[in-house]
């Protein structure tokens, strides 16, 4: 087989060397009625064979780059130079292991060193993690992390409108413990009043799940006047353009990374960004890469404040993550410094004045509304027909207007979440709000 | 490996530098709510170019499965083929959206299901779920649902996991997040889970045991079947850390020797490289007691027709979306290519490489626990006096090796834990072990050169203790 070498001769003479009679032997500790089961799985196939089955399988897809994409909702279509893969793929940091010998993994360390140096500055926190699962998750260890750090509060404030999956991970992370999760409607400055002595964390998302960025300043000083911590939840790509959580007195940030240059590839492999202030840096979950010197004085990155890890503490470690998103995270690092800081606020802006010129179009088709408040990319659009079935026509015709609330609130049937990046030209914006009107009757 | 030393991103920025031009915008602009911006925003500014030449430097600064022998234990470092990325990478994955409608999505939930029934066949499971994105998430899956059933069953009260002291850290770091107590079981002389304090251990508090089998010293845990029983006799529940998977495909179903629920680490047994940290896949498998209570949503197929579905007693969601879905493609693809036989080849293959490796070098560096291993064995590194695994292990990247996992399993000191992979042939483990027997001879001759170690490589050993009191976790040019 071309990736197990050795051969059945090679195999003679190892058995031979060790003193074995067969393979089999080598297997004896294993119960001999349980030994060596019909798996049922077909015969192998040759690379040509399986490239072939997966491609068709793929071609099953419909691939964002074929239509008139404007569906977001946490995955988004954002435009990756063509650097990111090509680097991103070279063998010495695809096929390299998590960088525990610090002497050979000087690449990845010092990437990922540059990735919590950039989240630092995006997210306006001190100390940045490596890497999380993915956005819900990085939320819900940001959620526990809180919760930990006050043993006798156990009240969680979160927004109503926040992604009703990430809201769902939170609910099985906490199943295990007593905790009163609180859903708010409407400013988190105004809920924030409402934060009491029970209260550990107040949870606002920026923007929310319906696009809407709310003002959140005033919110920090209330929330930290209640004795509670405050959690955002951020897009980055709006940061890049908008006022950083940390800037706005957030004590621990989460986002979803994906958009910056990663593809949304079914959900994932996506990229989890956490990061908090200098106060709360030896409570953050998961791996931190940090400077070092070698006996010459020389500069070096090593993973480093591993006291709050699993391989150290075992139960007593503030999480129990290993794996994260290497790689994932990689293509992010390679993606911002691509960018750099003007190209980064360049994607903001185009997503800024597409989305709001989309929005002024279907504001205006009769019977269509476009809900109040500021948006960045995303907006809601009440509609005069279903959404879903509008959406299912417009889908037919290569174009996927967003997402209907009804797959998540059944209630909500004529409402549809608009977004719009750099990657809508005119033309499909234009087309969009056409088609909207033709099929609004 | 590149030796000269690469300044940071933000040290080779330069102001006005572009490094990717986007499209003029072609709408009218809309002005920015002025109060709500910020005023700067720190990115370096760089040419492609030189992001470019950056980051292959970077590259070359790192040992990889690409350029060297990687025979880190417990990590199954194996190659893994290049046609897995290709299945990935094929835009019709890329560029699908989660959200998009069912009949937009058929091909990626006919690839999950597929998986799935492969999976579940290979670990003779009732079903499986591809939600969790790494092993110690699939392990809180895992002990979420173990715990799950003992509420519905009335049982609240058992709260206490056994663990073996062998255990990797994830194990009773999962259960700590999932409110549960941790009791520690000993290993026996043998290395072996000690049946007398699982015995005693076992109560009417107890939610069940989590078990590495094989174990973190590479041995078959061989009273698996007497163990299940008395976990299952006192109302307990089994979990199997799919971890050393490697040693069993095709050689062992976990279901059949009493598993109640188990992860894979997809990215290690099933082939994703594992890209400096991840991501990787937690597959979390059940037999019919737990099946229920699986993460969802899970593929399921009706006809033709395939969707994304939420079995009856979940514990829920552990991410958004449907997984770490472009790993699932390339395992998808690697048990494709390898097949019944092939998946059976690949065990007996890592076992046999382990077993020979170990032959080659256990004179020079004794193996605690000494009978046949499995995928992996455990030596130990104090083979001279004043010399440490460390520096054994920092001796070997002189010589162009990767080390081993060290200092792991807790239980034997001065560990060097070696996992060779089946992807390695045997004049690589043949030139691989006479550099650890070289070594083992400069230990006693000139121990200096093993102290001082390494030699060529861009930086030496670096000062973790003082990194960790005064840490520096972003630039601060």
């Amino acid at each position: 087989m071309p990736f197990i070498p050795n051969t059945d001769a090679d195999r003679v003479a190892m058995l031979a060397a060790i003193g074995a009679k067969s393979v089999e032997e080598l297997f004896d500790d294993i119960p001999a009625a349980r030994r060596f089961p019909k798996l049922g799985l077909p015969a192998g196939l040759s690379e040509l064979e399986v490239l072939r089955e997966v491609e068709a399988m793929a071609a099953r897809n419909v691939a964002a780059s074929s239509c008139a994409w404007f569906l977001g909702a946490g995955a988004y279509n954002h435009f990756i130079p063509a650097l990111v893969p090509a680097l991103a793929s070279r063998g010495e940091f695809l096929t390299a292991y998590t960088p525990y010998q610090p002497e050979v993994s000087q690449g990845t360390l010092q990437a990922i060193f540059e990735y919590q140096s950039m989240a630092c500055a995006l997210l306006g926190v001190d100390a940045a993690t490596a890497s999380h699962y993915d956005g819900a998750t990085a939320l819900a260890e940001a959620v526990l992390m809180a919760y930990n750090a006050a043993p006798s509060r156990n009240g969680i404030m979160i927004p109503a409108a926040l992604h009703p999956e990430y809201k769902e991970v939170i609910n099985t992370y906490f199943e295990a413990f007593p905790d009163t999760i609180v859903e708010y409607e409407g400013e988190p400055a105004e809920a924030a009043q409402s934060i009491d002595a029970g209260t550990c964390c107040f949870v606002a998302a920026y923007p929310d799940f319906e696009g809407r960025i709310h003002d959140l300043s005033g919110v920090a000083a209330a929330v930290h006047e209640a004795g509670a911590l405050f959690v955002v939840l951020a897009d980055p790509v709006m940061l890049g353009l908008f006022k950083s959580p940390g800037e706005l007195g957030a004590d621990i940030v989460a986002a979803e990374g994906q958009a910056l240059g990663n593809s949304m590839n079914f959900g994932g492999p996506f990229l989890g960004m956490l990061g908090a202030t200098q106060k709360l840096v030896r409570k953050l979950p998961g791996r931190i890469v940090g400077q070092a010197a070698d006996h010459d004085g020389r500069r070096g990155f090593v993973l480093t404040l591993s006291a709050r890890e699993q391989h150290i503490r075992r139960e007593k470690a503030v999480s129990n993550i290993c794996s994260n998103q290497g790689l994932t995270m990689l293509q992010t690092t390679m993606y911002l410094e691509a960018l750099g800081k003007h190209g980064l606020k360049a994607v903001a802006e185009l997503c800024w004045n597409k989305a709001h010129y989309a929005s002024g179009l279907i504001g205006k088709l009769p019977g269509f509304a476009v809900a109040p408040g500021t948006f960045f990319k995303e907006f809601v659009v009440k509609t005069p027909r279903p959404a879903e079935e509008m959406a299912g026509t417009l889908e037919r015709r290569g174009i996927v207007p967003g997402l209907p609330l009804s797959r998540y609130y059944p209630a909500r049937t004529h409402e549809l979440l608009v977004c719009v990046t750099e990657m809508n030209t005119k033309d499909q914006i234009d087309l969009l709000a056409k088609s909207l009107a033709e099929v609004a009757t | 490996m590149n030796l000269i030393p690469e300044p940071l991103a933000f040290e080779l920025s330069s102001p006005g530098r572009i490094g990717t031009v986007l499209p003029e915008c072609d709408v009218p602009a809309t002005p920015l709510p002025a109060a709500m911006l910020r005023a700067d925003l720190r990115l370096p500014e760089m040419d492609e170019l030189t992001v470019v030449r950056h980051f292959t430097r970077l590259s070359q600064k790192n040992y990889s499965i690409d350029t060297q022998y990687y025979p880190l234990g417990s990590c199954t470092m194996k190659y893994n083929p290049k046609a897995c990325e290709a299945a990935a990478a094929m835009p019709g994955w890329r560029n699908a959206h989660p959200l998009a409608g069912e009949e937009f999505t058929q091909g990626a939930m006919e690839l999950i299901y597929r998986l799935q029934e492969d999976l579940r066949k290979i670990g003779g499971f009732k079903a499986v779920s591809l939600q969790p994105a790494a092993g110690a998430h699939g392990e809180l899956a895992g002990v979420f649902m173990i715990r799950a059933y003992h509420i519905a069953h009335g049982h609240p009260q058992r709260v206490r996991m056994l663990i073996p002291d062998s255990a990797h850290g994830t194990n009773p770091a999962s259960c700590a997040m999932a409110g549960l107590e941790v009791v520690t079981i000993p290993s026996d002389a043998d290395g072996a889970v000690d049946l007398e304090a699982l015995k005693a251990a076992c109560d009417d508090r107890v939610a069940g045991i989590m078990i590495t089998n094989p174990s973190t010293l590479g041995l078959f845990e061989r009273n698996i079947e007497k163990i299940a029983k008395m976990v299952h006799d006192a109302g307990g529940l089994v979990y199997g850390d799919g971890a050393n998977m490697n040693a069993l495909t095709g050689i062992l179903r976990p279901a059949d020797v009493g598993i109640d629920v188990m992860h894979f680490n997809l990215h290690k047994t099933f082939s994703t490289p594992h890209g400096g940290g991840g991501p990787g896949v937690g597959m979390v498998g059940a037999d019919a007691t737990l099946a229920d209570y699986l993460p969802g949503p899970i593929a399921a197929r009706n006809g033709e027709r395939y969707s994304m579905v939420t079995p009856k007693l979940s514990i829920g969601r552990m991410k958004a979306f449907h997984g770490n879905f472009g790993v699932l493609v390339r395992a998808y693809a690697y048990i494709r290519m390898l097949g019944e036989e092939g998946m059976r080849r690949l065990a007996e293959s890592a076992v046999l490489n382990a077993n020979y490796l170990r032959s080659l070098v256990d004179k020079a560096y004794p193996v605690k626990f000494p009978r046949r291993c499995m995928h992996e064995f455990v030596a130990m590194g104090d083979i001279a006096p004043g010399i440490h695994t460390l520096d054994i292990a920092k001796r070997l990247i002189d010589y162009g090796y990767h080390p081993p996992t060290i200092y792991f399993p807790l239980i034997v000191p001065e560990a060097i834990m070696v996992e060779p992979t089946e992807t390695e042939s045997k004049e690589t483990l043949d030139a691989f072990a006479a550099v650890m027997l070289k070594i083992a001879e400069e230990a006693k001759t000139n121990p200096d050169l093993l102290h001082d170690a390494p030699h060529a490589t861009p930086v030496g050993r670096l000062d973790e203790v003082a990194a960790a009191r005064n840490p520096v976790l972003c630039y601060r040019g």
